[in-house]
């Protein structure tokens, strides 16, 4: 078995009959452990191609292989832990049983399971917590609880829809630092959408900046900040560089009608 | 990083801050019958028109044992309507919101037969059913039932954020899992609000079921031969009878959803 862990060839979406080109020509390959956030404008398809990816969102033309499978296949054998914008939490079910959700299906032993949830628990810091209903957790604790659901199973590949987008910026900080945490500790892959160049600089391995209209990848920019990153990574000039030539990527493939800060960015 | 703090209350300051909040109803309860017992007659109410309160204690103590038999025999048709019409929408409820062309095809029609006055049918299941047969009853009631529960039920099912089935398409879950885990939970609080909006409707159509006929123990019946015959007091004790019945109806279903549905907000903020 290779490293790649995502390889997309040629990829495009059109929603509906001659409609809206969300996605055209999209090549990407993502190796084993690397974190790939995709950034770029609104409607410029990059929560399309994660869906595509993740088998949530038919292509029109091209092919995705997830571990060399069809992301088909790939999503049959749960092979992707998927978080969202909001937290996704079934209101129904403790902070433990949204967790142990996917090992339910799974059909895990509840021995198996609850041991599981224990070291899940600690890696999200949420011991204590599994007997709440999500209604009683902050945004910040709701969306660990499913990062810890998605991460529950060890799936081959983390996918993030702006997982942290509803989070105030210093919440958001935080969960930046503990995803890291996790991302090393499990050594797991990631794609992540984000609407944030800091926040994309910061965490990634990988950054594909993407533009509108159609939605294409213009620029592909490694990130060579030392591992791992602490609070410092984001005051130093290597920081500083990465996150403008980001920007500058953005504008070039047209996006100046949007990320006008190196901040949060609201819509 | 704090969670909700719940304060240890003390058990007296917590029941005095509740008979702070109900006192209020309480106060009205006891002047509405007061103005019932003393006002009406002084304003000249006659007797036919709304016969005093102590009046109607009165007659309900003299017939108790021919109304509380003659409610039990309602209150069965009542829920046993209840129980047939509500479980059958449920499961209608369920296939049309899994197969949702039939949902699509059939909606309209059951939307449109919602708005026929059900109560009209009532002399025709008569017909269909016995005149003295509970189950002419038992249908008026089932059919009031049926279509409040199927319509919210069918919005409980189908009103799912689409990332909640994104998720569980993202564990290849099969429909059936999606529908345990997912849709009839979510359902839940729509099928209690039509729960009990189905109980009162239940008591009303068993109710008026039995105005058009039935055994002559049956609580409407007693009700519509009363007032046939000038018995005013004995009227309004059975229908003191009837929605006695009917509260305690709607408030088991009430208790039963309490403790179904603990985890939901709407029964979170009535607890504290």
């Amino acid at each position: 078995m290779n490293d790649t862990v995502v390889s997309a060839k040629g990829i495009s979406k059109t929603f509906g009959k001659g409609g809206v080109t969300a996605l055209q020509d999209i090549e990407l390959e993502v190796g084993r452990g690397e974190f790939i956030s995709l950034i770029g404008p609104s409607g410029c398809g990059k929560s399309t191609l994660l869906r595509v990816i993740g088998d949530l969102v038919e292509p029109t033309t091209g092919e995705i292989l997830v571990n060399g499978k069809t992301a088909h296949r790939a999503r049959l054998d749960r092979d992707y832990g998927i978080v969202f914008q909001a937290a996704v939490l079934y209101d129904w079910r403790t902070v433990a049983k949204n967790i142990a959700l996917p090992l339910e299906l799974l059909g895990w032993s509840r021995a198996r399971r609850n041991q599981r949830l224990a070291e899940m628990l600690e890696l999200v810091e949420l011991e204590g917590f599994e007997k709440h209903y999500p209604w009683q957790l902050s945004g910040g604790m709701q969306q660990r609880v499913s990062i810890a659901r998605a991460l529950s199973f060890s799936p081959a590949l983390l996918l993030m829809d702006e997982p942290f987008g509803a989070l105030d910026e210093m919440t958001r900080e935080r969960m930046n630092a503990e995803l890291l945490r996790i991302w090393a500790e499990t050594g797991s892959t990631v794609i992540f959408v984000t609407h944030s160049i800091a926040e994309a600089v910061y965490l990634s391995t990988r950054v594909v900046v993407m533009s509108a209209r159609p939605g294409r990848i213009t620029t592909v920019i490694p990130i060579d900040l030392e591992q791992p990153r602490t609070f410092e990574t984001r005051e130093e000039p290597r920081f500083f560089e990465l996150v403008t030539e980001v920007r500058e990527a953005l504008h070039a493939g047209g996006a100046d009608d949007v990320v006008p800060e190196a901040g949060v960015l609201g819509e | 990083m704090s969670t909700i703090a719940q304060p240890a209350r003390p058990g007296v300051e917590r029941i005095g801050r509740r008979a702070r909040t109900w006192a209020p109803a309480v106060v009205v309860f006891g002047l509405g019958l007061a103005a019932w017992q003393w006002l009406l007659p002084a304003l000249g109410v006659e007797r036919y028109l709304l016969p005093p309160l102590s009046d109607v204690l009165q007659a309900f103590w003299e017939n108790r044992s021919e109304l509380l038999q003659g409610g039990w025999i309602t209150f069965k048709e009542a829920v046993g309507g209840f129980a047939l019409g509500c479980s059958v929408a449920f499961v209608l409820a369920l296939v049309l919101a899994r197969w949702r062309p039939l949902g699509s095809a059939l909606m309209p029609y059951m939307i449109a037969a919602n708005a026929v006055p059900i109560v009209a049918f009532a002399p025709i299941t008569n017909a269909w059913f016995g005149t003295l047969s509970p189950w002419s009853k038992v249908m008026i009631a089932a059919l009031l039932c049926f279509f409040p529960v199927l319509v919210n039920t069918l919005r409980g099912l189908t009103s799912v954020r689409p990332e909640s089935l994104e998720l569980m398409r993202s564990y290849a879950a099969p429909q059936r899992v999606v529908f345990a885990r997912v849709r009839i939970p979510n359902s839940l609080p729509f099928v209690f609000s039509a729960l009990k909006i189905a109980s009162v409707l239940a008591m009303i159509g068993a109710v008026v079921g039995d105005y058009f006929g039935g055994s002559t123990e049956a609580l409407g019946v007693q009700i519509v031969s009363s007032v046939s015959l000038a018995q005013y007091e004995t009227a309004w004790a059975a229908i003191l009878v009837a929605s006695l019945l009917g509260i305690a109806f709607y408030a088991s279903v009430a208790l039963v959803e309490r403790w179904v549905l603990g985890w939901h907000p709407s029964i979170r903020a009535g607890v504290e």
